[in-house]
């Protein structure tokens, strides 16, 4: 038996103490997770194109859905005389919603190209460091996203929430991005590949989109679509944020939404929307583990 | 002394494919193995079960006395896999990625700068360090990636066909290297479809086909136990065929000659095999002298492990390449490839 000769190594760097399982899970685990989430900020830093793409098109909505609506009768969305006021919180809950739904792609093509094997023979202090490098990605790519349109949109004349309001606005993104994110990376380790999950995020963007308050209050719909509307969770994400732009004195217990069953209140919005976040990161679990685990 | 890696009757289907039905073998530290084999014979599958990315049906893995199956977390930092083909994120330089990998083997900060500088070194990589990996060519994949592998200086390296699509001088670039690390002390374990790759670096062998290990020894006692030398003879550049069957004839009547191919395929040459005998060429060029037959070339020499495979199988190396391309099902691969383990 032949001793392992260290003599390069040795001279540079004395060899790895024996390894005990998990001497220092945390701190293992926030090395794993750092490495990983600075790559994904590398590749946006010198990829910016879809971050770019990604700020330009709820401006654009802004502006051009905006224009669109411009002239419709006063009164048609709701006590607001301004379309663009209204709009603002669809934009901002769309544009979270669609960046998260997007989340596992780049493990699928992980996948795809084999570099997940390189995260799945390393022994790390636990896989889902994998998935909360994407979530925290994500949300931060979010929350950039919101405070964009927040700006534009108060530059188009919509006016601005106060502080209070902004911290509520930042905590309904991070809510729904992160259930989003979650469903996303289920999908990227359930689907056989990336052309199943495009036309997964394809078949399910526009119609939620359509199917809540984004772009027209529930007063304005037909009743099938309410019901539709009021169980879309994008809903219970629009309708705070709606309710911030649209009045400066707000409390968790006002009324944001008339729903088909009853009243909907700003405090209860936000409960949805934690119950949405961790129905979605319990449901993906099985689908994570079974790669993963 | 634990080996460095036990594998024992394992076994692994995809659906109704059996990939591998019942692989063995040990490997000693600080050596080369090598896994010799062709296309589709199940030799990735038995590193993907060894590196934890798939989990085997039936079998037992360990590497220097830990189980992969029960410790995974505890093989994975012994082991270090570099896959046949290179993943790497070509948005990031080379130094970023080796950057990722030591934070993925939890190299403290102030090691791993150490370690990667020393790797950069090692794999003569250092100019490259800051450009990105998608400017590389595939020999300098093929080495940052072997540096990837080595940065947590595991006891076990595992390497998936390290030289496939590489050049000449890539490839001596790798085998030097390995050789390198096996006087470091690590153990190399090499897949390949190469023979002479094989024959010229590995220590210890296994012949593996349809899942199965066929054969396993020191390369030398591989082809011993082939026995015989071989003799490949050319009457003319290009000899008519009646004239190569007329000297197979005549040559069939030596003693020592076994068996006589004639070789349509190079020019009607004569492939010979033949009991070891000293004068064995001098003999043959007299009797062709006497028949006035001429002499293009003639060589002799020892029997290769395609000769062994051949034995072992009835067919030869190539050939058996050949037939699994015919019924190669990539997508398959794929998916197999992207499905993952322990």
């Amino acid at each position: 038996m032949t001793m392992k000769t260290e003599i390069n190594w040795q001279q540079i760097a004395p060899p790895l103490p024996e390894l005990v399982p998990t001497p220092n899970f945390l701190g293992e685990l926030s090395q794993e997770t750092f490495a990983l989430t600075r790559r994904l900020f590398i590749q946006l830093q010198r990829r910016p194109s879809t971050l770019v793409a990604g700020i330009i098109q709820p401006v654009m909505w802004l502006v051009l859905f905006g224009a669109l609506f411009q002239n419709a009768p006063k009164g048609l969305f709701g006590e607001t005389t301004n379309y663009g006021q209204f709009l603002a919180a669809g934009v901002i809950v769309f544009t979270a919603f669609a960046g998260a739904l997007n989340a596992g792609l780049p493990v699928m093509f992980d996948r795809e190209f084999g570099f997940l094997n390189r995260l799945l023979v390393a022994p790390l202090a636990s896989r889902f460091s994998i998935v909360l490098a994407s979530a925290i990605f994500i949300i931060s790519q979010s929350l950039l996203q919101a405070g964009v349109i927040v700006v534009a949109a108060a530059t188009l004349g919509a006016g601005l929430p106060n502080v209070a309001g902004l911290g509520a606005i930042a905590l309904i993104v991070l809510l729904l991005a992160l259930g989003v994110t979650a469903i996303s990376l289920g999908l990227a380790f359930a689907l056989p590949g990336h052309i199943e999950l495009i036309a997964v995020i394809f078949v399910t963007n526009l119609p939620l989109l359509f199917a809540s308050t984004a772009l027209a209050p529930l007063s304005f719909m037909p009743q099938w679509l309410q019901v539709i509307a009021t169980l879309n969770p994008l809903s219970y994400a629009i309708e705070p944020i709606r309710y911030l732009y649209l009045n400066s004195d707000w409390g968790f217990s006002d009324v944001v939404m008339r729903a088909f069953w009853g009243d909907v209140t700003f405090g209860s919005a936000l409960l949805v929307l934690l119950g949405f976040a961790i129905l979605a990161l319990v449901s993906v679990q099985p689908l994570l583990r079974k790669t993963l685990a | 002394m634990a080996p460095a890696i036990l594998i024992e009757n394992l076994q692994k289907r995809y659906g109704s494919v059996v990939a591998v039905k019942d692989v063995s073998f040990q490997v000693e530290p600080g050596k080369i193995f090598g896994l010799l084999g062709p296309n589709g014979a199940g030799k990735t599958t038995t590193l993907r079960a060894l590196c934890t990315l798939t989990i085997p049906d039936a079998g037992k893995i360990e590497v220097s006395g830990v189980s992969v199956l029960d410790h995974p977390k505890l093989a994975r930092q012994k082991l270090g896999y570099v896959a046949q083909e290179v993943a790497l994120d070509k948005v990031l330089t080379g130094k970023e990625l080796l950057q990722l990998q030591a934070a993925l083997y939890h190299i403290p900060r102030h090691l791993a700068k150490q370690r990667i500088n020393t790797v950069l070194d090692l794999l003569s990589l250092q100019e490259y360090a800051d450009q990105k990996t998608g400017t590389y060519s595939g020999g300098l994949r093929k080495r940052l990636d072997l540096a990837a592998g080595l940065l947590h200086q595991p006891d076990v390296l595992v390497l998936d066909e390290p030289t496939v699509g590489l050049d000449i001088e890539s490839r001596v670039v790798v085998w030097d290297f390995l050789r390198q690390l096996r006087a470091y002390g690590t153990t190399v374990v090499v897949t390949s479809h190469y023979l002479e790759e094989i024959d010229a670096l590995a220590d210890f062998v296994a012949i593996i086909d349809s899942g199965l290990v066929i054969a396993t020894g020191t390369p030398s006692q591989l082809k011993d136990q082939v026995g015989g030398d071989r003799i490949t003879l050319r009457i003319r550049e290009f000899s008519p065929n009646l004239e190569a069957e007329t000297a197979k004839s005549l040559l069939q009547e030596l003693p020592f000659v076994q068996e006589i191919i004639v070789n349509s395929a190079q020019g009607n040459s004569l492939n010979l095999v033949t009991i070891p005998q000293h004068d064995a060429l001098i003999r043959i060029q007299e009797l062709l002298n006497q028949a006035g037959l001429p002499i293009f070339s003639i060589a002799q020499s020892r029997p290769s492990l395609d000769d062994v495979y051949l034995a072992a199988t009835g067919k030869t190396l190539m050939d058996a390449e050949l037939a699994a391309l015919a019924h190669r099902d990539l997508k398959a691969e794929k998916k197999q490839n992207m499905k993952s383990g322990v």
